[in-house]
């Protein structure tokens, strides 16, 4: 089956890369989302993130077990995460800054982390391999051959997705990333659930730099997330804070980078600096239309995000 | 002026407890510093230079004593190249082209300092440069693909469309077409020297679009690892990364500083150190091509041979006739590019359908 | 258990004064423990991180250089933040306003007789630059209601890549070898030097000029007071004469021509040239030297002293004590958290509320 040279079988490939270079963004971005849900902006991300990638890989070393390692990963995401709500949530203190803090920390301590554990290799994460079914010509690998945090991913945004939109605790949080006042006024716990809605964005990073070390590129190297939690932060506003938009905006940033390269592998060259600022501009113009669309009435944007909420008694 | 100086900082010395310049005396050890762009973990470039550093103190034990700087930005590099120099370091490595202006700068402040520059162009009484012609190696990986080739079609992942990287594209394709003159290559530009993730997403899209030898001018083994994932070939890059991929590395070309950096301090020692350009190739040992490995005996057999014509002299990579992409005539038949093309290459061979970035 | 925080009344300027101290040395403690947790003595880390970059003329000069556009661009940005307007894309306004006031020094290279007018003007398009490129995301905000966190920070990426491409493809050094670089700039170009054979430059001097002026601004104008106002109460500022969309404008204003001016003042004292990259990072750790100095300009201007300083020192460490880089960047984000902790200790009062739910 060839169409102007395409087989089935380039087109799969190419489908299963974007598919894994989205998934670390999707990870990151959907735990950033359930944060900016509940009000707080956590520009720590990166940080988080790349200490996930140093803390995996050691311990995936030491244990032997990928899933250890992944969980240590959503764990040191997690421990830092602990620090930046400490800051933010319990003491108040902004959000901005103490983010920053965050990434310049996590960079640091993850270099610590990481120094005797480099130039060491590991196989990559076992991939799911269904007899028949991964076998499919044209979609079975797609569909049926990924590693387990890819399945992870998309499983998580169904899962935030439920959450925020038909639970209870869901609603609570949304409604305190609203307004932080009135749902303190009606009792609510305003700093408990942004404290939790913090923790779980910084395991998700955590989980999202692990699967960098363990299963995109399986080694540790510094800085190694090379910015991915500033896009993933990116994307949650490109996806107007909704699960499944960062689902696609996530397969839409990691296919452009994706399918430039493969358009350059076909000869088709194009300025790199141009296309490697596509996502930027993608998510300023993102913003720019969610702003027009909100005029005609549309709420997007949690309109706690990023303020302080300090309950006076 | 030396001796005022001297007492000058002494007094600075013992009135404030911490400073550390001081002038270097006879008998004294020989303080070398190194200056890196990237971390000494990279497994790359910086790392194979540290590497040179360890085999400095290794060589010449008591009479060195070796430190460095890692991470180094070259818009902020002026300072870290200087304290050295004040902290009463008499040889100093400035391994990044980027840092040839600061250290040109530190260089006329401090006279009595010996400076080595890596990979620049200007050179001062006290600045020496030195590089490697890499391209020696990538004319030898070309041969290698050129054979093992099933596809005719080799991958190449490039970093900045700068001299060096342009012309070990066009020697690994030189290489490549005295094997197999219809041999096609596949040239993608991921603008940076090392983001793990983005290289092996570009060798992703170069083996799904038919490559099956990658080549890689950056500094990650993730696209050496991808190749062993899918069952290709590719080769290494600036150190032996033979771990990271036992079934598909055919060999690395790696940067072996160790040789000069230790004759560069000896020559400091001993009191015969000039400013010098050296441009090393396979011949000095600067560039080291890892065992050949994962190809049948004929072809390590005939990579030997291209290695060791290289070495003697009776091969050159750009020997003429060359012609650019265009067709017109670059380096006449008969004749030897001369350095400063080489230097400069801003232009694909022949062969190349792609075309170079600006 | 539940945490109360109540506001303290009657705040006092001790315990304001002594909360970034105290934080500071529980940074120190902490640091310390690392340190002997490494197999180093604290003692002796200490002298070189804090004392040795203080001991010498040189150094001296090194830290105010160092200090220069983060107190610089922290200033700018605390016009911005005391009004609740969140500018995070300094690094972008900083990059924007070197490249385009370094465009004018290259242009001016090579016209004889050095003329007066091109480093007046290239200081005076890079602060220009600086303060444009800051207005859009202020642009974007008053007019289209979008939060300018996020278009500010993206638009960082986008100058870091136009500088990119201008460096490597027409602002090039046509004589450089295809070099990433541009030509270096002629005398004309250059920021003149403070003192005869430093390093001190002309930027520095700048920098406190117009952290003299920022305090002036803030403490003794009507805009000023429309700054320090409206983050209490907008109505306040608005009868000041400034509504929610100009102050948005002006501040932005302010702190991308304050950026700019620092960009240019670096590319035409420092580097003297443009490269790929002209900046460590200064606009992102300048929002760090703006909290670390309480968004006052006079604090900052210490704030950013300390920074630098420790990032001297930190050098100091990984030459003489061969401390890694990641300590020092671990122990600034550590210092930073632990201020903006203290920080709040000393708003609110903290009562721990047993077997209550937060």
């Amino acid at each position: 089956m060839t169409v102007h040279g395409l087989t089935l079988d380039i087109v799969q490939m190419v489908l299963v890369t974007i598919v894994a270079a989205a998934t670390p963004l999707m990870i990151a971005a959907l735990g950033e989302l359930v944060a900016e849900r509940a009000g707080v902006l956590n520009l720590g991300v990166e940080g988080m993130m790349v200490l996930g990638a140093a803390a995996g890989f050691a311990v995936a070393v030491e244990t032997g077990s990928t899933f250890v390692g992944a969980v240590a990963g959503a764990g040191a995401g997690l421990a830092l995460s602990a620090l930046f709500g400490l800051l933010t949530v319990v003491l108040s203190a902004n959000q901005v800054a103490s983010g920053l803090a965050m990434t310049i920390l996590g960079l640091g301590l993850s270099g610590l982390v990481g120094a005797s554990y480099v130039g060491l290799k590991r196989d990559p994460a076992p991939h799911l391999a269904l007899p028949g079914l991964t076998d499919l010509p044209g979609l079975g690998r797609l569909l049926f051959g990924q590693d387990g945090f890819v399945y992870l991913a998309f499983a998580l945004a169904a899962g935030v997705s439920w959450f925020l939109w038909r639970t209870r605790a869901g609603l609570i949080l949304r409604a305190i990333g609203d307004d932080h006042t009135a749902t303190h006024a009606l009792g609510l716990q305003v700093r408990r659930v942004r404290f939790r809605a913090v923790l779980f964005g910084g395991a998700c990073a955590g989980l999202a730099g692990a699967y960098l070390s363990l299963s995109y590129t399986p080694f540790w190297a510094p800085a190694m997330t090379a910015g991915r939690g500033w896009i993933a932060l990116a994307l949650v506003v490109f996806a107007s804070w909704r699960p499944f938009r960062v689902l696609a905006g996530a397969l839409l940033f990691g296919g452009a980078t994706v399918l430039q390269l493969n358009a350059q592998a076909a000869g088709l060259g194009l300025p790199g600096q141009a296309l490697s600022a596509l996502p930027y501009l993608a998510t300023i113009l993102a913003l720019v239309l969610l702003s027009l669309g909100r005029r005609r009435g549309g709420s997007l944007a949690p309109a706690a995000l990023g303020r302080v909420f300090t309950p006076h008694r | 002026m030396r001796i005022v100086q001297g007492a000058l900082v002494a007094v600075l010395a013992l009135g404030l407890g911490g400073a550390q310049a001081q002038e270097k005396k006879p008998g004294e050890k020989l303080k070398v510093g190194f200056v890196y762009v990237g971390p000494v973990a990279d497994y790359g470039y910086s790392y194979q230079h540290d590497q040179s550093r360890k085999a400095l103190a290794a060589a010449l034990g008591d009479e060195v004593e070796t430190s460095f700087l890692e991470n180094v930005p070259e818009a902020d590099s002026e300072r870290s190249i200087e304290s050295f120099a004040r902290s009463g370091y008499g040889l100093i490595f400035t391994t990044s082209f980027g840092f040839m202006e600061p250290t040109l700068k530190v260089a006329k402040k401090f006279p009595k300092v010996k400076f080595e520059h890596a990979t620049g162009y200007k050179r001062a009484p006290n600045v020496s440069t030195y590089s490697a012609r890499f391209y020696e190696g990538r004319y030898v990986c070309g041969v290698i693909a050129g054979r093992l080739s099933k596809t005719g079609t080799l991958g190449y992942i490039a970093s900045f469309p700068i001299p060096e990287v342009v012309s070990g594209i066009n020697a690994f394709m030189l290489g490549a077409q005295s094997v197999n003159p219809d041999i096609k290559i596949k040239i993608v530009w991921v603008n940076t020297w090392f983001d793990p993730g983005k290289e092996a997403e570009a060798a992703k899209a170069l083996l799904a679009q038919g490559a099956d030898i990658l080549s890689q001018h950056t500094d990650s083994a993730a696209p050496l690892q991808e190749a062993e994932k899918q069952g290709k070939l590719a080769f290494g890059q600036s150190s032996d990364q033979m771990r990271f991929a036992p079934k598909a590395q055919l060999t690395s070309i790696v940067d072996d500083w160790d040789g000069y950096v230790v004759g560069e301090a000896k020559a400091v020692l001993d009191g015969t150190w000039k400013s010098h350009d050296t441009w090393g190739g396979i011949k000095d040992g600067m560039v080291v091509l890892a065992p050949f490995a994962n190809m049948p005996d004929d072809v390590k057999a005939q990579a030997e041979a291209t290695k060791k014509a290289i070495a003697d002299g009776t091969l050159l990579p750009f020997h003429g006739p060359v012609f650019k992409q265009d067709g017109s005539e670059a380096v006449k038949a008969g004749e030897n590019a001369p350095d400063p093309m080489i230097l400069g290459m801003n232009w694909y061979v022949k062969g190349i359908s792609d075309t170079l970035p600006r | 258990m539940r945490i109360d925080l109540t506001p303290r009344t009657g705040r006092s300027a001790l315990m304001d004064a002594l909360s970034p101290i105290l934080a500071f040395l529980a940074a120190l403690v902490i640091g310390g423990l690392v340190v002997a947790a490494l197999g180093r003595s604290p003692a002796a880390a200490f002298v070189t991180y804090f004392m040795a970059p203080l001991s010498e003329v040189w150094s001296l000069q090194e830290v105010a250089i160092k200090a220069a556009p983060l107190a610089l661009i922290a200033t700018g940005l605390a016009f911005c933040y005391r009004a609740n307007i969140w500018n995070i894309g300094a690094e972008g306004q900083f990059v924007v306003g070197g490249l385009f006031g370094g465009w004018i020094g290259v242009a001016a290279h090579g016209i004889p007789g050095d003329p007066l007018w091109v480093l007046p003007l290239m200081l005076l398009v890079g602060t220009g630059a600086g303060m444009v490129y800051g207005l859009i995301p202020a642009l974007l905000k008053v007019h289209l209601g979008v939060s300018e966190i996020l278009t500010s920070l993206m638009l960082v990426y986008v100058a870091e890549l136009l500088l990119d491409y201008m460096a490597r493809g027409p602002l090039r050094d046509p004589a450089g070898f295809n070099f990433p670089q541009s030509v270096t700039f002629d005398d004309a170009a250059h920021l003149p030097y403070l003192m005869e054979g430093g390093t001190l430059h002309a930027g520095v001097a700048l920098a406190v000029a117009v952290v003299v002026l920022a305090t002036l601004v803030l403490g003794r104008t009507l805009f000023g007071f429309a700054v320090r106002v409206v983050g209490a109460s907008p109505r306040a500022a608005r009868f000041a004469g400034f509504g929610d969309a100009r102050l948005t404008l002006a501040v932005f204003a302010v702190s991308g021509a304050a950026a700019g001016l620092a960009g240019i003042s670096e590319v035409a004292g420092r580097i003297g040239q443009l490269q790929p990259s002209i900046s460590p990072g200064y606009g992102f750790t300048a929002i760090i030297v703006a909290f670390l100095g309480r968004l006052s300009p006079m604090g900052i201007l210490v704030a950013a002293l300390v920074i630098a300083l420790t990032t001297i020192g930190g050098e100091g460490a990984q030459i003489d004590l061969k401390l890694p880089l990641d300590l020092t960047r671990a122990f600034q984000g550590l210092l930073l958290a632990l201020v903006l902790g203290a920080d709040a200790l000393s708003r609110y009062r903290v009562r721990f509320v047993p077997g209550a739910t937060a």
